[in-house]
């Protein structure tokens, strides 16, 4: 039985304009071990999906579908089981280390929260548990203490710390919610490097949201794109980055400047995707691409795709998926 | 050669620092250490570096909004730092700049005409009301808005088109120099992409010389034509973006590269990293050392000069 499953998750917010829905109908499950990348623009519900996961929606918005967590829908329990769950089994690092620490507790204080809170360890076994912790990410305590309060440390030290805070209960899921955004090239390698050792040591499921084509790409082994709260693309990352199907995929990835484009080719311009996510208010009927597809027929605009194979594991919801050679 | 747009001369930029006691002299953060570049007509200069080596620091210096400890900056032939206050305020219609965050760079209070003709207002241009409209209409139609989008507000955009806005702002006094500091960092990539084709087209256009200052490698890659590649304010390496990312000399150069997540998931990268030598770093030494795999003893005495031929220098001692 698959350590998570979400069947049907369909989130609806209220804003503005009335209630919206901004996921519809997302799909997946995962085993324990599994490292799975989520990959959007901004708005497209990538952070949403992770916020309903951990169940830290806001109150007013309405959930439906299942998220299946060994056996029990999560959805269907009440708060202080959700609780119990929520930083004990499903781990999550947030997106800004600048501001998801608080400014005025040490960091020693803040990675103990968790572990007070869910193991009941004793005073003594809670700092043990602490300073293991702290040197499984890279910040011994011999060097950097347990007294050091967040402005003390560097965005990448910030971010170790996220890091211990989320697997301080040793959860079977992590959830990485654009965990590099925010820093540098070198420092991002690091610190996708101590999550990749982290949940290969420990066995935990990894979810890592990320607009970094690249750090999906060597982080995750399966991948869902998300356009517009909807999948659009799902699959092995090998088959969906060597073999992309959804013309928005495509657009996504041909409009990165790559890294040793200057050798290869002399001053192309990008393909950028005409237009801009739509509003949520303002979502087409059919295909939520459609607008922005150079592809789309008549029925696009219509009626929403289903999901059609591609191969094994590789779904892709688009009437008119790419071949080989259209991408010539 | 023709002379160069701008002309960068050793730079040094001293911050102080708060005293920890009272009577103690203030200490001093070096941000930039020695910085020469020449900027020539029509090219795009490439700035990159992580966060904190000065990138920005050089960037308001260029731009004459803050003054070097020593050194200075040659506009056109003229000292930018040795001239009259009211001659350094007509110079600045011939240099803009578009800063990183679309959302905090324009006034949400200002309508579109009011953010975009402030520079014009600002150098008091003699223009009446309706040239003036007139002349925003046009740029705003240049960077791809509607002549119409006049009297909307910010808040009526998404990120690209503000980024498309602060890009018309800068424009409106048709200046040769553009500064953009980390300009397409805070959009999306499909938004990116229509940004940066945008803004190469504006340089075919006018003729327009730009200084991109950004850490997305891969971005400076593709927009310049020459790169300078800062570690702690000073430059590293310096050469065309072709031989640079091509075939990169410098250890620092080297470490940002190989640090960049390849796309293709078939290319995984080696776990083994190459074992970094420890040395004492000293104020003498090169500022890479405590991070440099190729670190020998010459490095912990001596800095190295940024030296090389063919317009690709390097400062390291054991580059290759």
């Amino acid at each position: 039985m698959a350590l998570l499953q979400v069947q049907d998750l369909c989130v609806t917010l209220n804003t503005a304009h009335g209630p919206q829905e901004v996921i519809s109908h997302i799909n997946f499950s995962m085993e324990a071990g599994d490292k799975m990348g989520i990959v959007g623009e901004s708005g497209c519900g990538k952070s949403i999906t992770a916020l309903a996961l951990m169940s830290l929606l806001p109150r007013d918005s309405q959930t439906r579908g299942k998220i299946i967590l060994e056996g029990r829908d999560i959805l269907k329990l009440n708060s202080n089981k959700i609780c119990s769950i929520r930083g004990n089994r499903i781990g999550m690092i947030f997106q800004e280390p600048m501001t998801a620490l608080n400014p005025v507790k040490q960091i020693g204080a803040q990675v103990s929260e968790s572990i007070y809170l869910h193991l009941k360890l004793t005073r003594k076994q809670t700092l043990e548990r602490v300073s293991e912790l702290m040197d499984k990410v890279g910040l011994p305590v011999s060097k950097f203490g347990l007294n050091l309060y967040p402005h003390q440390l560097s965005g990448g030290q910030r971010q170790r710390v996220m890091i211990a805070m989320a697997i301080a209960c040793n959860p079977e899921i992590l959830i990485a919610d654009e965990p590099t955004t925010a820093l540098d090239v070198t420092v991002q390698e690091q610190i996708l490097d101590l999550i990749r050792d982290l949940a290969d040591s420990s066995g935990m499921a990894l979810i890592i949201i990320s607009h970094d084509l690249g750090v999906i790409a060597q982080t995750a082994e399966n991948v869902m794109v998300m356009y517009t709260g909807q999948s659009v693309e799902m699959g092995s990352t090998m088959d969906v980055f060597q073999n992309m199907s959804h013309p928005y995929t495509y657009g996504l990835f041909s409009a990165i400047p790559h890294v040793g484009s200057s050798v290869q080719l002399d001053r192309k311009r990008l393909n950028s995707i005409p237009g801009q996510v739509p509003e949520l208010h303002l979502r087409p009927r059919g295909c939520n691409f459609a607008d922005r597809c150079s592809r789309a027929l008549k029925i696009c605009k219509d009626k929403e795709p289903m999901a059609t194979r591609v191969a094994d594991h590789h779904q892709v919801w688009c009437y008119h998926p790419l071949t080989c050679e259209d991408k010539k | 050669m023709k002379q160069p747009l701008v002309k960068i001369k050793g730079i040094y930029k001293d911050y102080q620092l708060p005293k920890k006691f009272l009577f103690q002299k203030a200490p001093v953060f070096r941000a930039l250490h020695g910085i020469n570049l020449e900027l020539h007509h029509g090219t795009s200069f490439g700035i990159v570096g992580e966060s904190g080596c000065g990138k920005s620091t050089l960037a308001r210096i260029v731009m004459a909004l803050d003054e070097p400890t020593s050194g200075t900056v040659f506009f056109d032939g003229q000292d930018l730092f040795n001239m009259p206050a009211a001659k350094l305020k007509h110079l600045r219609r011939n240099f803009q700049m578009v800063f990183q965050d679309p959302y905090g760079s324009l006034n949400p209070r200002k309508n579109i005409l009011g953010i975009v003709a402030e520079p014009l207002d600002t150098l008091k241009e003699k223009l009446s009301f309706a040239q003036k409209k007139e002349r925003v209409a046009k740029i705003l139609t240049e960077v791809g808005l509607n002549a119409t989008d006049t009297d909307k507000f910010p808040h009526e955009f998404s990120g690209g088109q503000r980024q498309r806005i602060a890009i018309a702002r800068a424009l409106i006094t048709r200046p040769s120099l553009i500064v953009a500091d980390e300009s397409v960092s805070a959009l999306d990539v499909s938004v990116q992409a229509q940004v940066l084709n945008l803004m190469m087209d504006l340089q075919e256009k006018y003729n327009l010389t730009y200084m991109f200052i950004s850490h997305d490698l891969s971005v400076v890659e593709y927009v310049t034509d020459q790169v300078a590649v800062i570690y702690m304010g000073k430059i590293v390496e310096q050469g065309t973006t072709k031989t640079l990312f091509h075939g990169p000399l410098h250890p620092y150069t080297q470490t940002l590269l190989r640090a960049v997540p390849d796309v293709n998931p078939l290319n995984k990268k080696q776990k083994n990293k190459p074992v970094i030598p420890l040395f004492k770093k000293t104020d003498m030494s090169c500022p890479f050392i405590d991070r440099c795999h190729k670190a020998t003893k010459t490095c912990v005495d001596n800095a190295p000069e940024l030296l090389g031929n063919d317009g690709h220098l390097v400062a390291c001692f054991n580059a290759e």
